[in-house]
């Protein structure tokens, strides 16, 4: 029963990802300096990904330690290569940093102060997970009376009933395919669109966002039945499936 | 290895004491060496059931305390060859009761028991507790009424995330559902809840269901469990429960309302 001396956990960061096109020695240190001192706040000492997806040029001849030392030398702290091309694996491994897979492309453009796009280079902020994690909690066995089960940062499953005085809440939505008879709260931190999904609707109370409602106001349509919980503007609808 | 079996139910009077008193008997009797424990401190109650009540003179808090030792405080019951009995203390609190100390009785009464039954105090603070902390099994027993059945529900929520199985993330306490005070008649009159009411809030499967009898009452007043009493539907209701607990596969019996012969109504004979 010690507490152990760490955790090791899952989690998800916002970084700046250096999308490369293509790479001139040269050229590269003067665009880069360039775009930095457009918003020199938002780059200063933060961490960035640099990203080899689209890199047009002749893979092999990319100096990668050169740019690191250009990227550096502008306030930037590159921490991983994402998608390295066949060529550069091996120089890649000797910069020592980490080489992440390809990303989905969920990427959305920072907005720089207007100017003219450099053609060469595009920089975007991306949810990049840095462990392996998943934010959906899953729970197996039955959520007695007096027991809270909390789904940090994501959704939560249970597969087996959640008992009358016993309460389950989640950031995210809430699902149940036992019978509910407890509390269930989903986007317990304000996430609006978040919705409850259960297979016998027999709650106590439900909420989404702060918004409740107790067991007298589930009508017959809904109540022992699958059901729905979702906000509608600020009103909590309760709907058969 | 022995097995360390806990009869708990979270709320009181529904017949823990008087399960733990049958089930334990029942174990001998079948060639089990068995011991039961009354962690009830305080409010001494298993003596009584066994009818061993003027034959206490150490008990479960003095081995604890180290005060006598085990073979000093454990009562041997007349009736059943192999039964044990170690009592609380009536002078003492739950306090007195720590880990240390039980896991240390335990760990010697495993060495010379297959069986040890583990009778909790209703509640769940920490005497109940102490009862179920070391448990690998708990017979859940519950009367056919909504308080009972809440704090049921609430006991095995606390064997799920309390006990040391729990604790230490071993396989869980394997649990069993024992319905007690079960009257098929008030069940159809709507007083009652249904054994299948009961099983699906508590989802764990039934070892058993108990009628009501007076026959129980008798036999706590007499002091002798009432799963000695061959002839009384709870009797049988027990033994049954016994050998499905052993893994022996048994109908449930006693589930229905029973219809009076018209000569047995005249005569008013049948068992309450």
């Amino acid at each position: 029963m010690s507490t152990p001396d760490f955790l090791l956990k899952g989690s998800t960061v916002t970084v700046v990802v250096l999308e490369l096109h293509q790479y001139d020695s040269e050229a590269f240190p003067s665009l880069l300096s360039e775009r930095v001192a457009r918003a020199p706040g938002l780059f200063q000492g933060s961490p960035v990904v640099i990203s080899l997806e689209s890199l047009r040029a002749e893979s092999d001849a990319v100096n990668l330690a050169g740019m690191l030392d250009h990227c550096r030398d502008q306030g930037l702290r590159p921490i991983a290569f994402r998608a390295v091309p066949e060529g550069l694996q091996d120089k890649a491994a000797q910069t020592g940093l980490a080489v992440l897979p390809p990303g989905g492309g969920r990427g959305r453009s920072i907005e720089v102060p207007a100017e003219e796009p450099a053609p060469d280079l595009e920089v975007h902020t991306e949810q990049q997970p840095v462990t392996a994690g998943r934010p959906t909690r899953t729970i197996t066995r039955p959520v007695r009376s007096g027991q809270q089960i909390y789904a940090e940062g994501g959704d939560l499953i249970v597969l087996a009933p959640v008992s009358e005085g016993a309460e389950v809440l989640a950031d995210g939505n809430i699902h149940i395919y036992g019978p509910l008879r407890g509390r269930a709260l989903a986007g317990v931190h304000g996430d609006a669109s978040a919705r409850i999904f259960c297979q016998h609707m027999d709650a106590e109370l439900i909420s989404v966002a702060g918004h409740f409602l107790l067991s007298d106001a589930l009508g017959d349509t809904v109540l022992r039945k699958p059901a729905q919980v979702a906000l509608d503007g600020d009103v909590l609808s309760v709907s058969a499936l | 290895m022995a097995r360390i079996i806990v009869v708990t139910s979270g709320k009181g009077g529904v017949g823990k004491t008087t399960s733990s008193a049958a089930i334990g008997t029942g174990l001998a009797q079948r060639g089990h060496s068995t011991v039961i424990i009354d962690f009830d401190v305080g409010l001494r109650n298993l003596d009584l059931i066994m009818g061993c009540e003027r034959r206490v003179v150490y008990d479960f808090v003095n081995v604890i305390n180290g005060e006598a030792t085990l073979n000093q405080a454990l009562i041997k019951d007349k009736r059943t060859e192999g039964l044990f009995i170690l009592p609380a203390s009536q002078t003492r609190d739950k306090d007195a009761l720590t880990e240390e100390g039980v896991s240390k009785v335990l760990e010697e009464l495993k060495e010379r028991f297959d069986y040890i039954v583990c009778d909790s105090p209703a509640g769940i603070e920490k005497g109940a507790q102490m009862a179920l902390y070391f448990a690998d099994e708990a017979i859940v027993v519950t009367n056919p009424e909504v308080s009972s059945v809440r704090d049921s529900d609430r006991i095995l929520g606390i064997l799920q995330s309390k006990s040391l199985r729990a604790r230490e993330g071993q396989e869980p306490v394997k649990e069993h559902l024992l319905v007690t005070r079960y009257n098929p008649a008030r069940v159809s009159a709507g007083e009652m809840l249904s054994v299948a009411d009961v099983e699906e809030i508590l989802a764990i499967p039934l070892l058993g269901v108990i009628p009501e009898s007076q026959d129980v009452l008798k036999a706590s007043n007499q002091g002798e469990p009432v799963i000695l009493n061959a002839d009384a539907q709870a009797g049988q209701a027990y033994s049954d429960a016994v050998d499905r607990l052993l893994g022996e596969d048994r109908a449930h019996r006693f589930l229905d309302e029973q219809k009076q012969g018209f000569l047995k109504r005249l005569l008013g004979g049948g068992r309450g």
